[in-house]
């Protein structure tokens, strides 16, 4: 799911500067002589059975963007007529405002609660062991089974509350109201996914030594002064890689929704996900591989920010 | 200053009720009886006490089918993950100088930015049309989703291994396919376990795929089957939350009794090596 190590590579790789570094040793041993062919027996297989069931239906996919494919039968080619037409789509643009936003705050609500989690975890307290097991538990479970009790918790149990004590806004299911229901979905995507943000977040924070804190605190620190001075920027590569590969899987978001609310109340909750597995039912095949096209660029796009925004900005020890 | 900060544990135990409800809420209606579990109150206990739901989801849900379809899918998510990956980042690390297998990491690395979404249509279409759109199909594809992060992960794992290692047991005859199995699938050890929890855990719990992947309803693993008692079986939620109990228990249950294990192996993926 995370770790720092992706973060290293996946910046090393674009760099070849690094790369050599990285590689040094083996380069010695390789330069000047032939790969042992069993190398390739390792590696070769893998990279096609990828492009077989990867890569080429991408490719496939950005093909027939640019035709008026149904998904069966005669096409012909239509150039980016598909694309022009996404652009003034306001079911397709209420998709991306409702998937963009809703990654924005899930990302936020998740991570600042994992983060607080983490730290309350590693301070004087007791039961740290067993209180963590417990707050791990979502991890384990499926999303669509967990979305489906919630649903249940949401259009039953909290309007009865909310009646139970005169609360008027939530006496109704939420998931019936446009203006509330992306809220359900957030609550659980970050249900869900706090776990494994709250485990990289503790691996991070036991990576850094307790004399920096010691020190600080004869130096008259408050506590939060050395939340924000010391382990914000020790952390800052864990903090990374958690948001870029959050803010990954709450774009894809689907399972949460197809158990919450199916999308609705009308298209109020439809991610771009379920617009794009509306193709394949819906008649417009093609229309949604252009869709499908322009959402692998903004979520390769957004990862790329992100990546870029905060490179340099993790202190090392 | 060493003292219990009993506050902030009482704060954190009040937290827990955060995962403990939703728990207790589909324990408590999966024993209730259809009556009961129609009033609408979630919280109150089961009066009276009624195990009889777990039959009928039982039955429901197929249960055994669609639990060992889910198993088998798992099976091969992972199986498929812990093998391919770890040999091609066996190869790429130790020909990292050659630029074919440096390419190679890199074109890998692309699926990481690479929703299910984008390519879900034409597989749909491929995999139908090559007879995979079943459980065989579905654990491929999970495989191949997972292998970005794994590769990625092996990877960094085999740079802090010592070629020395391999460099003595080549001086004393060893080939390089003894090599793999004999030293460094061992000493994979700990990533083996990242890898594999990461892969079982996506495989496992995932609605998306299997959903739409899987041609034939009879053969749908466990969270998918699961959507029956959204349309058909309205009313009965105490049948509902009891097949919801029994999709959950299991990975639950097995996490409890090897939450030791399995923190550490995620944390593994956390830290570099």
């Amino acid at each position: 799911m995370t770790d720092t190590t992706m973060y290293q590579s996946t910046t090393a790789a674009g760099r070849t500067s690094s790369a050599g570094r990285t590689g040094g040793r083996s380069a010695r041993r390789a330069n000047g002589r032939r790969v042992e062919p069993l190398y390739y027996v390792f590696l070769v297989p893998t990279l096609l059975i990828f492009t077989a069931f990867v890569i080429v239906p991408a490719l496939i996919g950005i093909f027939y963007s640019l035709t008026d494919y149904v998904g069966f039968g005669d096409w012909s080619f239509l150039g980016l007529r598909n694309y022009a037409a996404l652009f003034s789509d306001p079911r397709i643009l209420e998709s991306y405002g409702f998937t963009l936003g809703f990654a924005l705050v899930t990302v936020v609500v998740a991570q600042t609660i994992a983060l607080a989690l983490a730290v309350a975890l590693t301070r004087r307290i007791r039961f740290a062991t067993t209180l963590r097991t417990v707050f791990v538990i979502p991890m384990v479970v499926s999303g669509i089974v967990v979305a489906y009790v919630f649903n249940f918790l949401f259009s039953n149990s909290l309007p009865a509350i909310a009646t139970a004590v005169g609360f008027g806004p939530l006496e109704e299911s939420i998931l019936g109201n446009p203006d509330l229901a992306w809220l359900s979905i957030v609550i659980v995507s970050a249900w869900q996914t706090i776990p494994g943000a709250l485990l990289v977040y503790t691996a991070g924070l036991t990576s850094i030594p307790n004399d920096l804190y010691e020190a600080s605190a004869l130096d008259g620190a408050t506590p939060w002064r050395q939340f924000r001075s010391i382990t914000v920027p020790l952390i800052a590569g864990f903090i990374l890689i958690n948001t870029i590969l959050g803010v990954k899987g709450y774009l894809g978001v689907y399972d949460v929704i197809v158990g919450l609310t199916g999308g609705g109340p009308g298209t109020a909750t439809s991610s771009v996900a379920m617009t794009i597995f509306g193709g394949f039912t819906g008649g417009d095949y093609a229309y949604q591989m252009a869709n499908a096209t322009v959402f692998l660029v903004v979520t390769a796009l957004i990862s790329v920010a992100q990546i870029v925004a905060t490179r340099g900005r993790a202190v090392q020890l | 200053m060493h003292r219990t900060n009993w506050p902030l544990t009482i704060v954190l135990g009040l937290a827990t009720l955060t995962v403990f409800v939703p728990l207790y809420v589909t324990l408590s209606m999966a024993f209730k009886t259809s009556g009961q579990s129609a009033d609408g109150n979630a919280f109150s206990l089961p009066a009276p006490f009624n195990p009889a739901s777990f039959a009928e989801a039982w039955s429901l849900t197929r249960f055994p089918v669609s639990f060992g379809i889910s198993l088998a899918v798992a099976a091969i998510a992972v199986l498929l993950t812990l093998l391919l990956s770890s040999l091609a980042a066996y190869a790429i690390a130790r020909n990292w100088s050659h630029r074919f297998f440096r390419w190679s990491m890199i074109y890998l690395l692309a699926a990481l930015f690479l929703p299910f979404p984008v390519v879900a249509l034409p597989q749909i279409q491929l995999t139908a049309l090559t007879g995979l759109d079943n459980p065989l199909g579905v654990g491929i594809l999970h495989a191949m989703f997972q292998l970005s992060f794994s590769v990625l992960l092996y990877t960094a794992y085999l740079r802090s291994i010592p070629i020395e290692l391999e460099e003595s047991a080549r001086i004393d005859g060893a080939s390089t396919w003894q090599i793999f199995w004999r030293i460094i699938l061992p000493l994979l050890g700990p990533m083996n376990a990242t890898v594999g929890i990461f892969a079982f855990l996506a495989s496992w719990n995932d609605f998306m795929m299997p959903s739409l992947i899987m041609s034939d309803p009879t053969l749908q693993t466990l969270p998918v089957v699961q959507n029956i008692f959204q349309s058909q079986f309205g009313t009965n939620y105490n049948v509902a939350f009891a097949s919801y109990l029994m999709a959950m228990a299991p990975t639950i249950v097995v996490y409890l009794f090897a939450q030791r294990w399995v923190i550490s192996g995620v944390t593994q993926g956390a830290v570099k090596h």
